[in-house]
């Protein structure tokens, strides 16, 4: 065992880059289930995300505008969703996995000419001096925009919706669509607009996979982390500052035992393999043991006419 | 005469008939399971290629069928039931976890011939068929021997199977061969498949020194990580992995399934297939060795050239004695070579490799 070959500076600045893509994805799922809308088609916006991120970021040579792409392109795949569901009152879960598996299936078509290309690199931030401080700097100031873009990210829901008068009323579409509508809101309307939030911030996560965390663009590359951030919201309670420490754990967890196992670590590899799972279960399961905090009309169809 | 009785007759009849119209298409309908994406760039690709080897050989008299992502283990053998249902006479299962799912349908569907890589457990109607990684694993220990500069590899193992650990003790072995020096860092990621995951553990073990990373997963995200953390060298798994070459990827191990599909194929076409055990390596062209890049010095890309030659020809085996155990205990004498029992039961370290497989 060799404790001392693993750099605590690089161990905490790699597990920031592997949880990035699972805060989008997981923070746009909550947004689209406080609304009150299920949708388990997070995987196949991911990966239609990591697709349209790369080949744009590749065509161009902008890293920022394959994001740009990436989010379009999430938003749009969830926008079938959001027709399905929404329009023709299709059945949300039916919808979403028919949703992962023809975006698994597209990403595959759209990628074929992408695979064994090097996308161009997106530059960290400058932050000057900043940059340069021991420990500190290589952790917290030495990470791409994207990333910070993510922290940001949840920061803003946070506040929309606790604070702001939109965040009210998503809230209260997702608690009791019918009260909200008797109020003169646009369900459907609101409802659309959190999948399209949704789709487009599993776009960005997919694409920081695709541009960023590997960076390739392999067939079904997101190998799943679609559905972590599906379970991750759940045990988050439907709470950004959960999701956050959710996907810190997990992602801390992960590039630890990997550490771990390379430093030869007399613990049984299997229960290194399984500890991120387990472990931020535990923890979210006992954070959030106070109460229920599952929206209301989560998963149930609305139409005017009932 | 019973309903249900009547009804099994009945359901018999049109099976017969429905078989007697399938022999009158003259098709020979060949299914295959992958565990990846064909376009893994790697394990599966192969796979693929040699689907596609045997359509283009036997044209129109064949008709090819392919599932891809499936899960190893209990789901695979409804992805299994449906090919046999669907008429398929000969079936490949391209993974070691589906082992027991092709036992176990192939009981059900006597007529069906059933092909499956890199496993052990045979019967009438399913053999068994791998090729011998472990001879090009010795060339890339010899050259990551040579070439590394920490002396510390990295390798990142998918599970903890005798294929895999056969790999780990043949690369160790002409490692530390050209290199006392040296010293093995090993991760299992439990997948064979996942981008993300094995790239995270190629930077791991560079962060942890590693100047060489070998991989027995599936995708060429270990490649894409090495070129980003740059003065790092590679090897393609599974496929060429060219599009890395001549840095990171200095060579390969190339999987060549398509001879030994068409083989195949064609024996269940003349009515000559029969269950048996094949293992073939370089010699038998089923393990190719990708072209050695620039980025390796020419004194030892000639030493892997004529490793790799003596190989080919038999007179060199990489199981070679004098070796021990990892535990100290002797394996294998002065002069004396594993035989192929011991080779795909393997599960144990060479003395030397730090660490305890995992269970």
């Amino acid at each position: 065992m060799d404790l001392s070959a693993i750099n605590p500076v690089l161990f905490v600045a790699g597990f920031l880059v592997a949880a990035t893509p699972l805060i989008f994805a997981a923070l746009g799922e909550l947004v689209v289930e406080r609304s009150g809308v299920l949708n388990l088609g997070v995987e196949g916006m991911m990966i239609i995300g990591a697709i349209c991120g790369f080949a744009a970021a590749v065509e161009t040579g902008s890293p920022l505008l394959g994001f740009f792409a990436a989010a379009v392109g999430g938003a749009v795949l969830s926008l079938l969703f959001a027709f399905l569901t929404q329009i023709t009152l299709a059945n949300q879960v039916a919808s979403g996995l028919a949703l992962t598996l023809f975006g698994l299936g597209f990403s595959a078509l759209l990628g074929q000419r992408y695979v064994g290309i090097k996308p161009p690199r997106l530059p960290e931030v400058n932050f000057g001096p900043l940059h340069d401080i021991p420990v500190l700097g290589p952790v917290l100031f030495s990470h791409d925009i994207i990333l910070y873009l993510g922290l940001a990210l949840v920061v803003a829901v946070w506040a929309g919706l606790k604070f702001t008068r939109a965040g009210l009323v998503l809230r209260a579409v997702g608690e009791s669509h019918d009260a909200a509508h008797a109020l003169g809101y646009k369900v459907v309307r609101i409802r659309t607009l959190a999948i399209m939030f949704g789709g487009a911030c599993a776009g960005l996560g997919g694409a920081y996979i695709s541009l960023i965390r590997v960076p390739q663009w392999t067939e079904g590359m997101t190998a799943g982390v679609g559905w972590i951030a599906l379970a991750l919201v759940v045990f988050a309670s439907w709470k950004p500052w959960r999701l956050l420490l959710g996907a810190y754990l997990f992602g801390g967890i992960t590039q630890l035992q990997l550490n771990l196992q390379g430093a030869g670590v007399a613990i049984p590899v299997e229960y290194l393999a399984m500890s991120p799972y387990v472990i931020t279960i535990l923890v979210l399961v006992v954070l959030s043991a106070d109460k229920n905090a599952a929206p209301a009309s989560l998963g149930r169809t609305f139409h005017a006419s009932n | 005469m019973k309903l249900s009785t009547l009804l099994t007759s009945a359901a018999l009849a049109l099976g017969v008939a429905s078989g007697a119209y399938a022999d009158a298409h003259e098709k020979t309908k060949v299914g295959f399971v992958f565990v990846g994406p064909v376009g893994d760039g790697g394990w599966t690709y192969e796979h693929n290629q040699g689907r596609l080897a045997v359509e283009k050989e036997f044209g129109d008299a064949v008709e090819t069928v392919f599932v891809e992502n499936v899960a190893e283990g209990p789901d695979s053998e409804r992805v299994m039931t449906q090919m046999a249902l669907d008429g398929a006479d000969l079936i490949f299962t391209t993974s070691f976890g589906y082992m027991d799912p092709t036992i176990n349908i192939a009981a059900k569907f006597p007529d069906v011939k059933f092909e499956h890589a890199t496993g052990y457990k045979r019967a009438d109607n399913v053999s068994t068929y791998s090729a011998r990684f472990y001879e090009g694993r010795a060339i890339q220990g010899h050259i990551a021997g040579k070439m590394t500069k920490s002396n510390i590899i990295g390798y990142i193992g998918s599970f903890p199977i005798p294929e895999v650990i056969r790999g780990i003790n043949s690369a160790y072995i002409h490692a530390k061969k050209v290199n006392p020096d040296v010293e093995f860092k090993i991760v299992w990621a439990y997948t064979w498949f996942d981008p993300a995951k094995e790239a995270d553990a190629a930077k791991v073990l560079i962060e942890q020194g590693a100047d060489v990373i070998l991989q027995h997963t599936d995708s060429t995200a270990p490649q894409a990580a090495a070129q980003e953390a740059g003065n790092v060298i590679t090897f393609g798994q599974a496929s060429d992995m060219a599009q890395y070459a001549p840095s990171p990827r200095v060579s390969s191990i190339i999987d060549n399934w398509a001879p030994y599909y068409i083989a195949r194929t064609k024996a269940v076409m003349d009515g000559t297939w029969e269950s048996k055990d094949t293992w073939d390596g370089i010699g038998a062209g089923m393990v190719g060795i990708g072209e050695i890049s620039d980025a390796v010095p020419a004194d030892v890309k000639e030493e892997a050239l004529a490793l790799k030659a003596s190989i080919a020809d038999g007179s060199y085996h990489p199981f070679t004695g004098p070796l021990k155990k990892q535990d100290g205990s002797d394996f294998l004498a002065e002069g004396a070579t594993a035989d192929d029992g011991t080779l795909a039961g393997m599960n144990f370290y060479v003395e030397g490799i730090k660490g305890d497989i995992p269970k």
